[in-house]
């Protein structure tokens, strides 16, 4: 009986003194931190990580849907290369996030600079002010198609109040209008963006600053230009680099508002890659369009990387 | 830059830009209310005055709660954006308290590599991830976005969670380790409830950026009872040509509601949230 019960106890040590082991090990730093990057990590990798090479396999294959792929080189980027749809997107989807990206970093600085004077109900004003940057951006898009409706468009029946000739513009149904159109809603919908971080910014920028320069005997322009601009321009950087990234790449927008029409003139790459792989079927081509989108994008985060070390 | 002093110099600089920036984000919302409650006659009429409504009708709700799947949608929509804006608070601390708090090999990778998967953009995911959501046998279930929101909301939480666990002093830190805290106790009960704002700034945005979401919704989503209020509302209130405005209307203004409703209530938390990625950066 002795013995057994020494046998026993033998194991039941170990186990204890393992298990403080263990406990110890874990709470060494680089343990501890590991352990709990892991699961957040293989999440990612599972999700973006492999979708993303997985992607690139696509792009080097002929692969109608719900069919195995076969593995073409690549072909399928030649084809692109050879597509005067596909030159067009491009030259869209360009023009597309220059236009608006100027334009809400323009518009987006003056309301940043109205804003930031003292008045009343300031708070509920800028928390109104982003609305449209809140709201799901479908459902507002809804809203302005109504609004350029071919028939019934507000804008036009306040243009035929001031004596324009009946039919008004077709806002959605001309090639170089609609494209218009879509880089105003798109200004419309991310300038609260703009204008609130930019908000943010300039109140960062200390008052003693303009203090000085005015006892100095600098103009209000003098100080915008060397105060308010040198220091807002780390903001200004960031938040243009997050609204090109998400300009560069809207769906939404014109898949509500045109599906790229009329005549591919407002196609951008992303409705056009859904547009081949999801309504033609085509996995393999559509991923090669929508990898199209990378070198650009690598460009903005390379710039990025760049600003950040200079800094 | 104007020059002006008194009233009128405050009405140019201040009152009349700020009047233009107020309309234009406005009317879309006014014009998606009333809209909303016009009859169809009223509606499709090019001789009433359209600013406002002369027959207010509550019929175009009443169609959209009795003949489509709106409720259906709207709580597909909320249950997606709770348990993934969840999933995302978890891991996004998971990965931001070693990232701000510690040292260890291979930390400043990880951070990249974060910041970079913040970074890409969905549309250059669809596809692969259309084919992968097939192959699991996960097309038209919530769990399809569900699992593949967290992809763009997890980087955006963790770093925003990053810059508030910085704030943290130290010393809290360190006293509790010497009380005799693990790690794991450490992180949860003294850093992580100091760090409540920055849960709800993260939460908030992670939140509106779910309901938000079009891309993945409206591909992995194809049946009536899975969809979200977005997808829904596309996909079945516009049939062929013909466009339901009214009851489309209807469904984006009770759609945009509590976005708007939570919204209001953490205004301070969300804007913190918009603009820590750059300004305190």
């Amino acid at each position: 009986m002795p013995s057994q019960a020494a046998t026993l106890a033998v194991p039941s040590i170990t186990v204890r003194r393992r298990r403080r082991g263990f406990r110890h090990w874990t709470e060494r730093e680089p343990v501890f931190a590991w352990l709990m990057i892991i699961p957040p990590l293989l999440f990612l990798i599972a999700l973006v990580g492999y979708p993303f090479v997985y992607g690139i396999l696509l792009s080097l294959e002929d692969r109608p849907v719900a069919h195995a792929g076969t593995f073409i080189g690549l072909k399928n980027f030649v084809t692109n290369f050879h597509d005067p749809v596909f030159w067009q997107v491009a030259r869209n989807t360009f023009l597309y996030t220059f236009c608006a990206t100027l334009l809400k970093a323009v518009g987006g600085l003056g309301m940043a600079l109205v804003m930031n004077q003292v008045f009343p109900a300031k708070n509920v004003i800028r928390a109104v002010m982003l609305l449209p940057f809140i709201v799901p951006t479908v459902l507002s898009t809804v809203a302005w198609m109504w609004i350029l409706d071919p028939s019934f468009s507000v804008v036009n029946w306040v243009m035929f109040q001031f004596g324009l000739p009946r039919p008004g513009p077709a806002w959605l149904g001309n090639p170089s209008l609609a494209m218009f159109s879509l880089i105003m809603i798109n200004t419309w919908r991310g300038l609260p963006f703009y204008g609130i971080t930019l908000l943010a910014g300039l109140q960062t920028i200390p008052p003693d600053l303009h203090e000085a320069a005015v006892i100095d005997g600098a103009g209000t322009w003098a100080r915008f230009r060397y105060i308010t601009l040198p220091l807002l321009m780390p903001v200004i950087f960031i938040v243009t680099l997050f609204s090109v990234i998400f300009t560069f790449s809207d769906f939404q927008l014109v898949y509500v508002l045109t599906r790229g029409g009329p005549a591919n003139a407002t196609h951008l790459f992303a409705t056009y890659a859904f547009d081949i792989a999801m309504g033609a079927g085509q996995f393999g081509l559509g991923a090669s369009v929508a990898l199209a989108m990378l070198p650009a994008l690598a460009v903005v985060i390379a710039g990025l990387a760049f600003y950040m070390r200079r800094r | 830059m104007v020059h002006g002093h008194g009233w009128t110099g405050r009405a140019l600089r201040l009152w009349l830009p700020l009047g233009f920036f107020l309309i234009v984000t406005l009317f879309p919302f006014y014009w998606m209310a009333i809209t909303s409650l016009k009859p169809n006659a009223e509606l499709y009429s090019t001789k009433v005055m359209p600013l406002i409504v002369h027959h207010p009708t509550l019929k175009h709700y009443v169609d959209l709660l009795t003949e489509t799947s709106f409720l259906q949608w709207t709580w597909n929509t909320t249950i997606i954006a709770v348990v993934s804006t969840a999933i995302s608070l978890v891991f996004g601390s998971m990965l931001a308290y070693p990232l701000a708090r510690m040292n260890f090999p291979g930390g400043a990778l990880i951070a990249f590599t974060v910041a970079a998967t913040y970074l890409v953009p969905q549309p250059l995911l669809f596809i692969p991830l259309a084919d992968i959501i097939n192959r699991l046998g996960l097309g038209n279930t919530l769990t399809s976005v569900i699992l593949t929101y967290p992809t763009m909301l997890v980087p955006f939480c963790a770093w925003l969670l990053m810059g508030y666990f910085k704030t943290v002093p130290r010393d809290l830190e360190d006293a509790a380790r010497i009380d005799g805290a693990t790690r794991t106790q450490t992180m949860v009960r003294v850093i992580l409830p100091l760090c409540t704002p920055g849960f709800i700034s993260a939460g908030i945005f992670a939140f509106t950026l779910a309901q938000n979401e079009f891309l993945y919704a409206l591909i992995f989503l194809t049946n009536t009872d899975v969809r979200t209020v977005p997808v829904g509302a596309i996909a079945e209130l516009v049939r062929g040509d013909v466009f339901y405005w009214g009851q489309l209307m209807a469904a984006a203004l009770l759609g945009s509601v509590p976005v708007a409703i939570i919204y209001s209530f953490f205004v301070e938390h969300y804007v913190a949230g918009l603009t820590s990625g750059s300004v305190k950066a």
